[in-house]
């Protein structure tokens, strides 16, 4: 369950169903935005934009009445801060069975900051294939970004400051659905 | 937890948590020599030296592979073109090798202690590719990480290593590891072949295949060196492949779903028969080989994958 440190200051900004009627929203658009899911996958970005891209492809299949693919991607490897940082970060699995080559990738994470994730991702997914195209879907982006990179569909926009921390929680992650904003004091 | 070593030289020293570490580590890395593009960029420009003073295709090649898929670069040095032929001693050699800043030095040496005395010498991070009868540490991580895919896992086990334990640093090695992990290890070959006092590695010993392999989970060949009977430590192989060789015969006294390894090089029909070594059911020594790439790559991560 959630810890909660007693010198942070914890806002929730979006409850359960919040993130429930976010992720139908846009899943709907995706559904809209592509005509349907052919030749769609999804590939949810370790670790939280896994459990995302999970609700996700189960809304998306019951509206389509189909089956969507599900890939596991993990970035670590291609990180552009491993040379400099001290600590190593530890590996997840990736687990992406399918080809990627003329499929529309929908890239899925909690939360979009300051997009070198999604640049690592991308490196990533291009070592697996050559996609028709990648798209982003991200259940929070709260700006303050470092490099030109945007959502295609996004759950909230949450302007954030950088002393902030936006943190999704999940009940698979650690029990509760909700997104909160941490703020040291 | 964290991986804080500089070296990577002995089984012996890693604790049970490292050991975890680096397995859980080398499962995440299985998946990258299965894509179309084999190849991650975590450890572009990092250089790494594979020193060789004995003969290898197996490990030196592995070592090669798992550095380039990390996209490092790597530069491979064998006794016979190296100025060792010159004279030059091992320190020598790596203090220049060491003014060139590589970032790894892969090192196999004849002598047991050669890596040890590099990484004492050198800032770079030395990793033991095999020291004379003393230890060949990535060999029995990639062992480890083949029983633990196969079976689930170590603790529990009966694993038998079968063979010339005397001269074998893939035995020594993995007697550290196996018995580290919680398995029970039995070792049987000719008297001559195993060293005295052996049981204190808590190990049990027999002098016959037939009763080190019952109710075995893990079957472990050793490679008998052609080169040792020229020291008369056995009398023929002919003589060697009756009493010590695993065949179709004696393996049916290891557990049903036993699994069979070698390190290899194999001897066909000395140590182990061929019936044995290709049978898909048992045989998993291939495997070994694709686990050791996995193995190596996550060891260079460990070492060398964050910054300074």
């Amino acid at each position: 369950m959630l810890q909660m440190p007693e010198n942070k200051k914890i806002k929730t900004v979006m409850d359960k169903d919040g993130i429930e009627r976010c992720l139908t929203r846009i899943a709907y658009e995706i559904l809209e935005k592509n005509k349907g899911m052919e030749n769609v996958v999804l590939v949810g970005i370790r670790t939280g934009g896994v459990y995302l891209a999970q609700h996700l492809q189960k809304k998306m299949s019951e509206i389509e009445n189909g089956n969507i693919p599900l890939g596991i991607l993990d970035i670590t490897l291609y990180r552009d801060d491993l040379s400099v940082s001290r600590k190593k970060p530890r590996l997840g699995e990736t687990r992406i069975n399918f080809s990627l080559d003329d499929k529309i990738v929908i890239l899925v994470d909690d939360v979009l900051f300051t997009g070198r994730t999604i640049r690592a991702a991308m490196d990533a997914l291009i070592d697996f294939g050559r996609p028709k195209m990648i798209q982003l879907a991200v259940l929070i982006d709260r700006g303050h970004r470092e490099l030109p990179i945007r959502a295609d569909f996004v759950g909230k926009n949450l302007p954030s400051s950088l002393w902030e921390a936006v943190r999704v929680d999940l009940v698979e992650k650690n029990g509760v659905d909700q997104v909160v904003i941490e703020e040291e004091t | 937890m964290k991986f804080e070593r500089k070296d990577i030289l002995g089984i012996k020293d890693l604790s049970v948590d490292e050991i975890n570490l680096i397995l859980e580590t080398a499962a995440s890395f299985l998946e990258i020599s299965t894509r179309p593009i084999k190849k991650v960029p975590t450890l572009r420009g990092k250089t790494i030296i594979n020193l060789f003073y004995e003969p290898s295709t197996r490990t030196r090649t592995s070592f090669e592979i798992a550095g380039k898929r990390l996209s490092a670069d790597t530069i491979n040095i064998s006794a016979s073109t190296s100025s060792m032929v010159k004279g030059e001693t091992l320190l020598d050699t790596a203090r220049n090798l060491e003014a060139m800043n590589p970032d790894v030095i892969v090192i196999r040496h004849s002598a047991a202690g050669a890596p040890h005395l590099l990484a004492k010498f050198v800032k770079q991070s030395v990793i033991n590719a095999g020291d004379g009868a003393h230890e060949h540490p990535t060999q029995a991580l990639l062992d480890l990480m083949t029983i633990k895919e196969h079976k689930g896992n170590i603790a529990g086990l009966k694993v038998a290593i079968i063979g010339d334990i005397e001269h074998s640093r893939v035995a020594r090695s993995n007697i550290y590891g196996l018995t580290k992990m919680g398995a029970q290890v039995v070792l049987a070959g000719p008297a001559t072949m195993l060293p005295r006092e052996i049981e204190r590695m808590g190990v049990k010993v027999f002098s016959r295949i037939e009763e080190a392999i019952l109710d075995a989970d893990v079957v472990m060949m050793l490679r008998i060196q052609l080169e040792r009977q020229k020291q008369n430590i056995f009398p023929s192989l002919r003589e060697y492949a009756q009493r010590f060789s695993l065949n179709p015969g004696n393996i049916k006294l290891a557990k049903p779903n036993v699994i069979v390894m070698h390190p290899g090089p194999m001897n066909r029909g000395v140590e182990i028969s061929p019936d044995i070594a290709d049978d898909p059911s048992c045989s998993v020594i291939l495997d070994q080989v694709n686990k050791g790439v996995a193995v190596r790559m996550a060891l260079l991560y460990l070492l060398v994958g964050g910054g300074e």
